[in-house]
């Protein structure tokens, strides 16, 4: 298995590779001038010039994509930041803490909720609570996720004012309520600017984590409080495909002949269920909540909009908009890295649940 | 017509001729399994009588599509819905299977009653090894540990001729050819020593020289267990080597029954004879197998009268038209062999033409 | 031979042909309560979008300032809930730019439901022709195409439909053209498998034997076959499609004001939801309406065309 996993490992090497090369190219074909986008429509063409010099931009494509290659695989270096003038790399310790958690949180609601109700719907096919789960998994799926992010921010933060049910309608944690990182909190020194700090920062920044590892808990209940509303707006399509797949893939695996076998044995229903058909029923359900990435990263932009998280769905979609290469470049790369590691735990998963997937 | 001789008919017979005074092991009386499709109502199982008494190996056959599998499930009380069991008692050993509760069913499967399949490889469970779907049917139903169920499992494999069980028994069900899946499903059948195996076509998938040893593996652990046997085929040659009584069913119904060697010498249904009639026969050179015209009628909105009329050549030949109004009963000819046909039944106004006598 | 014996083998071919697949799809597509509910709105929502002149009490782009006494982002006002009878009837409110909501939303349905074929539409024809190209040539030629097509797939579509309005520049056309786009590849995969799974069979050969030109084997012969596995995907793809061109015009991305699109109004009210919730509101039902309609209708296409299906939905 570990030889498996170090192969699969291995493979996603070119993969990278060819996602840097990507995006690269991809950002150059984005049109429109940086330094204008950057320093404003009337900068001076000598401006412009010194500007386009300290970026880089005056070389050739090629030789801007060695300079960008060897800057990132050699120094772990992806530039600074076009719109704000910083390391790209700051921007990533800032931003990505706050996706991560916001993404996390969503998918695991998705698959908490999703599977067990996909199994319920399955089980009980065309009885009330089927026709229930699988009207609202209909509606989930075709619900703008910005939408149900106004209504439950208006509902939650408007309608129920003065309740304990109140919640806030946007930002991360309440201004006011500031989180002391972890490596603060417990005197750790850490020399600045090096890999741990950085790592150190990143940890930090992801407030739940930081705040319960420490015990911090007026930032911790201010930022599940803050994460509630963005987390159940993010995860309802996830959700909803979820326990759609689920059940079809259940209700699949219920008519086979195996299940036939188990029931024959003697074995009660819920054993049946939840060993012999739910274990052959999760190949389908594991890629799909693969796939769920890519939707839970499109929903981030809108999320992250309408709650004002500064995150990094949010940053890139400024980024595209505002032509930062090396932030689009980065942020790219980082949601790719994502995406190959989904699919190498997806593909684990696989290897793991099903005998027949040989592992070579 | 004759029966082929078989030299393992001998003991059948024995066994046969001693089950019958004792009391019934199995009674199914009126058994009725209703399938209700899109299309309307499918009369599967439509008031079927039989008995299986201890030790016995009792036949089923018929086409394809007749009842005889849904009949084995309905025992099992193992019929997934749109199919329901809407009439009848199945009594085994005098208590009704169909009013127990669900729980109660679950300690006879497998216990009591245990089934295998025709399709040996899909009704393994390809993600668990095979010792552990054996071990589980120890662990369903004895206090058991896991070494001596492990132990068990191996010696159960060792006795349904796998080779080298240790290690087979950590195969995965595709690691496994057909005919070692059904020693499998054998071996978890008869793991528990179950009064009563139903084998539903147990041999239909396999290749011809698997299928002469599944059969003879049957034939030697029936012997050893003394377990009453439902043999479900469709192919009179398996009958022929292992049952002692038959049942011929057609569309829903039991239309002819008896021990197999008087069905073999004097078949009475014009359905049985176009089966008997289908079969090549050894030493008998004929131009060609005769093939019973047309098809099983619809079972869904059946018209009144003789379910097998519309192909039936005797009715034609006697110029019955009886058959197509009024359904005729199963009636006892001579001791223990019943016939369902108006060739020998009376009714108001309809003299059967082969009243007493047996077979043309 | 009489009348009556000719009659009989006139009655079994009418069976055949009741029995067809495509009958039986039909039949069980009328029969699920999902395509049902499916058709009904949908159908209403064509008939609102042909007839929004004469459904809309107000001209949708033209504000009311001067015409009469409401306030701006006035909420609903109905007469028939106890809306003071003397006060203008607006049952969705009034927008920010003092526009009746309910004439823009009965008119964002021509938009949306022409966002939904047009994108699609292109995706599929250009996906088809793809697909076909590529199944049907085979060799590095499919190769070829269809890593790009992974490549294009790997992306989160919504992110590479941003990325290509930002090179095509704002507004519902380019929009549309990245939709279109990144819808592509699900139709190109389809049809292909659909060409590779049937290029070798028997008719196909037979057909190439007796001399068929290549275009009109696949486009007679192959095409068809591919068409119902299309209409699924296709259905369940415009509901994607609308949501996908709402969040676009959403961020301002898409339509662009004062089009009466449901994204853009919803976009572009979206700081006064705790003052207005109207303007929010109704605009998003509207979409989850749209979208609900073609995901119902395609569930239900897809589950009459799966017999397996079909069977659990007895009873």
């Amino acid at each position: 298995m570990l030889q498996y996993i170090v192969r699969r490992l291995l493979l996603t090497i070119p993969v990278l590779l060819g996602i840097l090369v990507v995006t690269f190219l991809i950002a150059r074909a984005i049109p429109g001038d940086p330094c204008r986008s950057a320093l404003g429509e009337r900068a001076t063409d000598a401006a412009c010039e010194a500007f386009n010099r300290r970026m880089g931009l005056d070389q050739p494509v090629p030789v801007q994509l060695a300079i960008y290659m060897r800057q990132i695989l050699l120094e772990g270096d992806f530039g600074d930041s076009i719109r704000y003038s910083r390391p790209v790399s700051l921007l990533l310790i800032e931003r990505l803490p706050v996706t991560l958690e916001l993404g996390v949180s969503a998918l695991l609601i998705a698959i908490l909720v999703g599977i067990p109700a996909g199994i319920l719907s399955a089980v009980r096919r065309n009885s009330k609570v089927d026709v229930a789960a699988m009207v609202g998994a209909n509606i989930g799926v075709s619900m703008p996720v910005y939408w149900l992010g106004l209504m439950l921010a208006y509902v939650f933060s408007i309608y129920l004012k003065d309740t304990p049910l109140w919640l806030p309608p946007s930002g991360r944690l309440t201004a006011g309520v500031i989180a002391t990182p972890f490596y603060r909190v417990w005197d750790l020194s850490i020399a600045p600017g090096t890999v741990g700090a950085q790592v150190a920062d990143f940890l930090s920044n992801l407030v739940l984590f930081n705040s319960l590892i420490t015990g911090q808990w007026n930032v911790f209940s201010d930022g599940i409080k803050h994460l509630i509303l963005p987390t159940v707006a993010l995860s309802t399509i996830p959700l909803a495909i979820i326990a759609r797949i689920t059940r079809s893939s259940m209700l699949d695996v219920l008519g086979a002949e195996y299940v036939r076998t188990a029931r024959a044995k003697g074995l009660r229903e819920r054993a049946v269920v939840l060993k012999h058909a739910l274990r052959n029923a999760l190949l389908p359900i594991i890629t799909v909540v693969g796939l769920q990435t890519g939707t839970l990263f499109a929903g981030a932009v809108l999320t992250e909009t309408i709650f004002s998280f500064s995150g990094v769905g949010r940053a890139l979609f400024d980024a595209i908009t505002g032509r930062d290469y090396p932030v689009i470049q980065a942020f790219t790369v980082v949601i790719a890295i994502g995406y190959v590691a989904i699919n190498l735990i997806v593909d684990i998963c696989y290897a793991f649940i099903d005998p027949r997937i040989k592992i070579e | 017509m004759t029966a082929k001789t078989k030299t393992k008919r001998s003991k059948a017979q024995t066994s046969g001729s001693h089950g019958k005074g004792k009391a019934p092991l199995l009674e199914v009386q009126n058994l009725k399994t209703y399938f209700y499709t899109d299309d309307g109502v499918l009369t599967a199982v439509d008031g079927v009588d039989f008995q299986v008494a201890e030790g016995e190996v009792f036949g089923l056959v018929g086409e394809s599509g007749c009842g005889k599998s849904v009949t084995s499930l309905s025992i099992m009380r193992l019929v997934d819905p749109p199919g329901e069991i809407v009439d009848g008692r199945i009594l085994l050993q005098g208590e009704d299977l169909l009013a127990k509760k669900l729980a109660e069913m679950t300690r006879v499967r497998g216990r009591q009653i245990s089934m295998i399949f025709q399709q040996p490889k899909s009704s393994l469970n390809p993600v668990f090894t095979i010792a552990e779907q054996i071990i589980e049917v120890f662990k369903i139903h004895e206090n058991i540990s896991d070494e001596e169920a492990k132990a068990s499992a191996i010696e159960l494999l060792r006795r349904v001729g796998i080779p080298d069980p240790e290690r087979k028994a950590n195969a995965y069900p595709h690691e496994l050819s057909g005919g070692q899946a059904q020693r499998v499903m054998i071996a978890m059948a008869l793991a528990l020593r179950p009064k009563l195996l139903i084998a539903d076509e147990p041999t239909t998938a396999l290749d011809a020289t698997i299928q002469a040893q599944i059969l003879d593996l049957m034939q030697d652990l029936r012997d050893a267990t003394d377990t009453a046997v439902i043999l479900i085929t469709h192919d009179l040659g398996v009958i022929a080597e292992l049952a002692d009584r038959v049942a011929v069913m057609y569309a829903g119904k039991i239309v002819e029954e008896s021990d197999t060697i008087t069905l073999f010498d004097r078949p009475l249904h014009p359905y049985t004879q176009g089966l008997m009639g289908s079969i090549p026969v050894l030493g008998e050179a004929k131009e060609r197998l005769e093939v019973i015209p047309g098809n099983v009628p619809s079972l869904i909105n059946l018209k009144p009268g003789c379910r097998f009329a519309s192909r039936c050549a005797a009715r034609q030949e006697y110029g019955l038209e009886i058959c197509e109004r009024v359904e005729p009963d199963l009636i006892e000819m001579e001791a223990g062999h019943k016939v369902r046909c108006w060739l020998y039944q009376e009714y108001e106004g309809h003299t059967p033409p082969l009243r007493k006598g047996g077979g043309r | 031979m009489t009348v009556q014996d000719a009659a009989v083998p006139q009655t079994e071919v009418q069976d055949y042909r009741n029995n067809s697949l495509l009958f039986l799809t039909f039949r069980r597509l009328f029969r699920q309560r999902n395509a049902q509910v499916g058709m009904v709105i949908l159908g209403f929502l064509v008939l609102v979008a042909i007839f929004a002149p004469a459904l809309a009490p107000y001209d949708p782009d033209r504000s009311l300032i001067g015409i009469e006494p409401v306030e701006k982002r006035a909420g609903p006002c109905i007469h028939a809930l106890g809306c003071p009878s003397d006060q203008p009837q607006h049952i969705m409110g009034v927008d920010g730019n003092v526009r009746d909501q309910y004439s823009r939303i009965i008119y964002g349905t021509r938009i949306s439901l022409f966002i939904g074929f047009s994108t699609i539409g292109l995706a599929v024809v250009v996906g088809t022709l793809i697909g076909a190209v590529s199944g049907y040539v085979g060799g590095w030629v499919d190769n070829v195409i269809m890593r790009f097509m992974d490549v294009i797939l790997a992306f989160p579509s919504f992110l590479l439909a941003i990325a290509i309005i930002t090179v095509l520049g704002r507004g519902l056309q380019n929009a549309l053209y990245a939709i279109a786009v990144v819808n592509i590849p699900v139709f190109a995969r389809l049809v292909r498998s659909s060409v590779l799974s049937i290029k070798e069979l028997e008719f196909v050969a037979a057909s190439r034997s007796l001399g068929a030109s290549p275009l009109r084997i696949l486009f007679v012969r192959i095409l068809p076959n591919a068409i119902p596995t299309l209409i699924v995907q296709a259905t369940l793809s415009i509901g994607a499609a609308i949501l996908e061109a709402a969040a676009l015009s959403f961020l301002g991305l898409g339509a662009q004001p004062p089009l009466a699109e449901w994204g853009t109004m919803l976009g572009s009210e979206r700081n006064q939801v705790f003052t207005s919730p109207h303007l929010v509101f109704f605009p998003g039902i509207a979409i989850m309406i749209t979208v609900l309609a073609f995901n119902l209708l395609g569930d239900g296409f897809r589950d009459a065309m799966d017999p397996r299906l079909a069977q659990l939905t007895k009873r």
